[in-house]
């Protein structure tokens, strides 16, 4: 078990560069997440923690030792891939013991470990069946069994739910969190999938465009994204953006939009310019006393909520209110932001001015 | 591994088959033909009309593995009575057995070289192949290409350049010179053809091995040659049909130590006038092998020909 940390870390291919500078800390025992559209550097940056791939510059360090260099097979880390990489040619049986076999380990010491860890994972009834035939969710059991059956350091895992079903992979999901908590080992686990990254993970990074936009626990970064990226990427629907000219004041507490003043958290940084008003849509309230007016344009029923689209003087918004609310379309109605929950960022850089609120989010991110 | 057909109809079936056997028939039939003579006498073998049923002898394959001369009564005397079935059959076409023929040194001399070039192009084609699928080789694209081109021009086309080659460096009407020449002009062949294969192969089975705790070099041995086994043994039979049947090179760059069959099969009508049913017989027996090797790797060659085919 291991704590890993990641300095400065970069990495180029020819004249591309995939990952630019990413440093992050990974405390031992933390289920962590490395979250990002496709391309973003976040598989990269695994697998160049697990050695598969030589970072250009920068430093890992795994239990405080520096392995950048070192081959895969020295840092003591298992690996699961997405599409599973069971060797095709073994059973299942000599899939999961292969690792072990490597170390030199006594034939029937082996036998003995790797039957524990099938009845950890309850697939004792087909160890001896070829990988060929079994369910995606069995491939999935037996990669976990290859990765745990050594003891490593961490675990690395490259969406591994990705080639399940939908039905199947919320169940594996569960599953991979509880032998998570229950053997203690620090995990990383990339993902393009926002909701499984807050459903599993103690800690996430978001990536994009090989650059860490922001770290920490899920509710953080949720609820205080660091950058319109972030804002957008996390949450169905994404937070909504108002755009608008004007400036807020160092200290200032409200913002004007559309001749219409919001409450703000206080604001510990001031900007002046094109600005952009982050709301969640679940924190929009239809109030028809509220001057500031949006004229609603579809309805999704979600069962207990619906999504609202509706147009404003800022730009198209959606919010989330409860399904027995009546809304016409073609009406308009009036609007309100929940003033605690509201983010204002710089819409040239992307980046959220710091308040109050976010103030103690930012600052580690 | 997913996909449906329609049924084909009965009619459809009856016509496939019988275009598969009519096939079959017209590929077969030199071949039995061939297999035939060689336990033909000399008189059926050239028989006109043709004789489809006579009585089978061995006096081909005598013939074949010996060398004889004619019998005087001394000879005779000297001889006795014959003592073994060869001597036999010798003696009633009046000839006595003086040793064996060369057919056998000769025929080795092909096993030796088509296997040996087979082997060494395996080994070279795997490990190039492996490179080019695998790692960031400077100018892959022009080597693959340089490489393809070398097969461009049919290899007898350098024959004389090559022929002055072998001679100033000793390697003339050697084995060691015919297996370099064959593993050369096939290696291209089974670098592409193995890479294809190779590049089929997710790269990922190897990263895990390396994982597991496997070097590089383990997990190319343990991972991706058993992977591979489809790929190598049909590219291996592609390389053995060409050194084994190769006739050209074979002619004019070995004549004796290092001589193959091909070019000794003919030269067997020179020595004892017509003799069919011994050519019969040695091109019989040349086929043995290739044969054998088809057979025994032949799940992997259908495999290797549909493959890529169907995407799993």
């Amino acid at each position: 078990m291991a704590q890993i940390r990641i300095v400065n870390l970069r990495k180029d291919f020819g004249s591309f560069n995939a990952v630019k500078s990413s440093t992050f800390t990974i405390e031992d025992g933390e289920f962590f997440m490395l979250l990002g559209p496709s391309g973003c550097g976040k598989t990269t940056t695994l697998r160049m923690m697990a050695g598969l791939e030589l970072p250009t510059s920068g430093e890992i360090f795994i239990d405080g030792e520096e392995v950048g260099m070192k081959p895969a097979s020295q840092r003591d880390i298992a690996f699961v891939f997405q599409m599973f990489a069971l060797y095709p040619h073994m059973n299942v049986r000599r899939n999961i013991s292969y690792p072990l076999v490597s170390q030199g380990m006594p034939r029937t010491a082996v036998r003995q470990k790797v039957h524990e860890i099938a009845e950890i994972l309850g697939i004792t009834n087909i160890l001896d069946r070829p990988v060929g035939g079994l369910s995606g969710g069995d491939r999935q059991r037996v990669a976990l069994g290859r990765a745990i059956v050594r003891d490593p350091k961490a675990f690395f895992m490259d969406e591994p739910l990705g080639a399940l079903d939908a039905e199947f992979r919320e169940h594996m999901a569960e599953e991979l969190r509880a032998l998570h908590d229950r053997m203690g080992a620090t995990t990383v686990y990339v993902t393009h999938d926002q909701l499984e990254a807050m459903q599993m993970g103690d800690k996430i990074v978001v990536m994009n465009h090989g650059i860490v936009e922001q770290f920490g626990v899920p509710q953080d970064i949720y609820d205080w994204p660091a950058t319109k990226f972030v804002a957008q990427f996390i949450g169905s629907p994404p937070m909504n953006f108002l755009n608008f000219h004007g400036m807020v004041g160092k200290g200032g507490t409200s913002v004007t939009l559309d001749g219409t003043a919001f409450s703000l958290p206080r604001m510990i940084e001031g900007a002046n310019g094109d600005l952009t008003f982050g709301v969640r849509p679940e924190h929009i309230q239809f109030d028809d006393s509220a001057r500031y007016r949006g004229r609603i344009i579809a309805t999704e029923y979600l069962g207990t909520t619906q999504i609202v689209s509706l147009d404003t003087p800022n730009g198209q918004i959606k919010a989330r209110i409860a399904s027995h609310e009546a809304v016409g379309i073609g009406q308009t109605t009036g609007l309100r932001f929940d003033p605690r929950t509201v983010t204002v960022f710089d819409a040239g850089t992307g980046r959220a001015l710091r308040s109050e609120a976010n103030h103690g989010v930012l600052a580690h991110g | 591994m997913s996909f449906s057909v329609t049924e084909p109809s009965q009619r459809t079936k009856w016509f496939a088959g019988i275009l598969v056997i009519g096939y079959a028939i017209i590929t077969l039939v030199p071949l039995l033909w061939i297999i035939a003579t060689g336990f033909k006498s000399p008189t059926d073998s050239i028989a006109y009309p043709p004789v489809v049923v006579f009585e089978p002898t061995l006096e081909g394959y005598v013939n074949l593995f010996t060398d004889r001369t004619r019998a005087t009564e001394q000879m005779l005397e000297e001889a006795g009575p014959p003592t073994t079935w060869y001597e036999e059959i010798a003696r009633e076409r009046g000839t006595v057995i003086t040793g064996q023929s060369r057919f056998g040194q000769r025929f080795m001399n092909s096993v030796i070289i088509g296997f040996g070039s087979t082997a060494l192009c395996m080994i070279l084609g795997t490990a190039a192949a492996y490179a080019f699928s695998r790692f960031r080789v400077p100018l892959k694209d022009d080597l693959l290409f340089f490489i393809l081109s070398t097969r461009m021009m049919p290899p007898i086309a350098v024959a004389i350049p090559i022929f002055l080659m072998f001679r100033n460096l000793g390697l003339n009407d050697t084995h060691l010179g015919m297996i370099l020449l064959y593993t050369a002009v096939n290696l291209s062949l089974s670098v592409w053809l193995l890479k294809g294969f190779i590049d089929e192969i997710p790269v990922e089975y190897e990263e895990a091995a390396l994982i597991d705790g496997y070097t590089r070099f383990q997990a190319f041995y343990k991972v991706v040659l058993p992977q591979a086994a489809t790929g190598i043994a049909s590219t291996a039979i592609f390389c053995l049909i060409f050194a084994w049947n190769e006739y050209a090179f074979a002619v004019l760059l070995t004549s004796g130590t290092a001589q193959t069959a091909p070019p000794f099969i003919p030269t067997i009508i020179g020595t004892s006038g017509k003799d069919w049913p011994a050519v019969a017989a040695g091109a019989t027996i040349f086929l043995v092998p290739v044969m054998v090797f088809t057979i025994l790797l032949r799940k992997h060659l259908l495999r290797g020909i549909t493959f890529g085919a169907v995407r799993k």
